[in-house]
Parts: structure tokens; C-alpha cells; sequence
């Protein structure tokens, strides 16, 4: 076990933390008063920012939903 | 109504309701550095703060989120109310990022509408976690039984270009056979592991440039696992990165987690 991606000082790193809290977690689509349905465009938008740098990495079969 | 003043609410999990889980969670900061409450309706409450309307509006999250320094102490302060509330309550179902409410009566009308619906997620995450495991090849490892293809051993001089075609053509093979054997290795522990989740999701591969590892991501899975099977979870998880290396591959294991990515699965159909 390498497990260098986790600084025990920081919690856990970022990339792990935001596949979570970008990609998981409940998204409530109830009756509130506002609710933010744009947050997957932030995943979007940072991996069109890196994708400008560098290519990124096709995944060998399809990603779960 | 002054914006400057106003705030809003911010919501980080839906929990059973509890009041040993609301007073841990009294000397949590969260998002903003403001402190977090619970938002009771019949058996079950809102985690939620209150944080600057301005920032928090439609308009301030838009600008926010594309700037990763805000993006980064929102989601470790999100994070860290996530696991207070996980090391106290059975049961968490974390929300996602940047749920935010006008107020606690906004919070009460949703718990309403989705009460059955989140009931029932509680109770299906109940004793789980999550555990996050990452394959990366590192280009090292070669197929079984390939040869090492023939370098440079016939002087350059006298090489032809149908040689050197041909020398090109082999390489190419040999990097596809090593990327397909890769693939078949990450596909392997993929397996091995879902034998003994309860659940799994495949998370996009993670790109170098964010999680800054080397080496190509092959594997980016999420395995939601029985508290008690744990330990034979991750001892799983270390076998095979004790044997990986043989094969070129690095195997990286993070959590436990709140089950993040098992908590949208069954519980949020389009209609409440």
C-alpha cells in the first residue's frame, strides 16, 4: 500500500474529495427555494481547463452512474 | 432585505433525527466558518448553516466554483461536517455540494416531500461505508509472455524503412497489448473487490494534472462495504497492492468515506 495520495494532516485529498462531493451525495430537487443544478458543469469546467494541457485519459469501459 | 445581511442555508447531510448528533455537531465550523444546526421535521433533521446570501446565491456560486481555492476549503469544510456527523450518527446521506436553502422553512417543506425516500436511504446505508480504491498504470508492466521487442540491435545503417515500419508497427502492438493486459489487471481487482461490496460505482479516471499521480488511471472505484466487513475489505485491498507492482500497476486505497457515492443511487428520482 503506496497511500501517499492522503496527507493525514489535511484529510483527504482534493481530487478524491471532489469526485465525492461533485458526483455523489443527494441531490435534492424538492420543493426549496433555490437549488444549484449546475454543479457537474464545475467538473466540466476544471477538466476543460486541464484538458486544454494536457489530454485526458480515456477510462477502459463506461463509468457507473 | 439588505444581500450583505442576509443569509442563507446551507444543507450538508440528512441524518435521523437525533439530539446526541445535533449537540456533537454544536462545535463543528462549517462552510464559511459559520457554525451548524439542526433543522428537525417529524424523524428526521438537516445539517445545515447559515452562510452569506451573496456568496451563496445563484450568481456567487456561478463565480465561486470556477475558483479552486474557494472550491477546496468549501469541500473540506463540507467534509468536515460530514465526518462529525458520521462519527456519531448511524446513518448519514450526504448532500451534494452547494445545497443551498433560503431557509429552515425551506429545509422542512423538502424533509415533507421526500420523507419516505430518504427514510428509506438512511436505512439502506445504515452500517456501511464507503472505501475509495485507485489503479494507475504505470507503463512498467509487460503481457506475459511478450517479448521484449528487438531495440536497436541491427545497426541503424542498415535498417530500411520497411525496418523500421515494421520496428514501428511491433511497438505499437506491444504498447496496445500492454495497455489491454492493464486493463484486464484493473478489470481483475475491479472484480475481486465487488464480491465484497455490497455496492459499486465507477468514478471517472482522475486526470494527473488534479491528483497529480503518475501513471495512467485505470481504475476509479467507490465500494460501499458492511462496517463489520471492513477489515476483510482492506486487507483484500492491500493484497493486491502488494502484488500490483508486478504488473506495473500502483493500487491506492482512501476512506472510509461517508457513503458520497452511494447516496444519490436510489434516492433522488427525478419527482419527489
Amino acid at each position: 500500500m503506496t497511500g501517499h495520495a492522503v496527507p493525514a494532516d489535511r484529510g483527504p485529498a482534493l481530487v478524491d474529495l471532489l469526485d465525492r462531493l461533485l458526483a455523489g451525495g443527494v441531490v435534492i430537487a424538492g420543493d426549496l427555494t433555490l437549488r444549484i443544478a449546475d454543479v457537474d458543469l464545475v467538473r466540466i469546467d476544471l477538466h476543460a481547463l486541464i484538458s486544454s494541457v494536457d489530454a485526458i485519459v480515456p477510462s477502459p469501459w463506461e463509468a457507473g452512474t | 432585505m439588505n444581500p450583505t445581511h442576509t443569509r442563507y442555508l446551507y444543507a450538508y447531510a440528512v441524518v435521523r433525527a437525533s439530539d446526541a448528533v445535533a449537540g456533537a455537531l454544536e462545535t463543528v465550523t462549517g462552510v464559511a466558518d459559520g457554525p451548524v444546526r439542526a433543522v428537525r421535521h417529524r424523524e428526521l433533521m438537516v445539517l445545515a448553516g447559515p452562510v452569506p446570501a451573496t456568496d451563496h446565491d445563484e450568481q456567487g456560486l456561478a463565480e465561486h466554483l470556477e475558483d479552486l481555492d474557494w472550491l477546496e476549503r468549501t469541500a473540506r469544510a463540507h467534509q468536515r461536517v460530514i465526518g462529525a456527523a458520521a462519527a456519531v450518527a448511524p446513518s448519514v446521506l450526504p448532500l451534494r455540494l452547494a445545497t443551498v436553502f433560503h431557509d429552515e422553512e425551506g429545509v422542512r417543506t423538502m424533509l415533507g416531500a421526500r420523507h419516505e425516500q430518504l427514510l428509506a436511504a438512511l436505512d439502506r446505508l445504515d452500517g456501511r461505508t464507503e472505501w475509495g480504491v485507485k489503479v494507475h498504470a504505470l507503463g512498467t508492466g509487460r503481457p506475459p509472455g511478450a517479448a521484449a521487442a528487438p531495440r536497436e540491435d541491427t545497426p541503424r545503417a542498415a535498417a530500411s524503412g520497411r525496418d523500421y515500419l515494421r520496428r514501428r508497427a511491433a511497438e505499437r502492438h506491444a504498447a496496445r497489448e500492454g495497455a489491454r493486459h492493464e486493463d484486464d489487471v484493473a478489470r481483475g481487482i475491479h472484480t475481486t473487490l465487488t464480491a465484497l461490496a455490497q455496492e459499486t460505482r465507477l468514478h471517472p479516471p482522475q486526470n494527473p494534472r488534479l491528483s497529480g499521480q503518475a501513471g495512467r488511471n485505470v481504475l476509479n472505484a467507490a465500494y460501499l462495504v458492511r462496517r463489520e466487513d471492513g477489515p476483510r475489505f482492506t486487507s483484500a485491498v492491500a493484497r493486491l497492492a502488494e502484488r500490483a507492482p508486478r504488473d506495473g500497476m500502483r493500487v491506492d486505497l482512501t476512506g472510509p468515506w461517508a457513503p458520497y457515492s452511494f447516496a444519490g443511487t436510489d434516492a433522488s428520482p427525478e419527482s419527489p
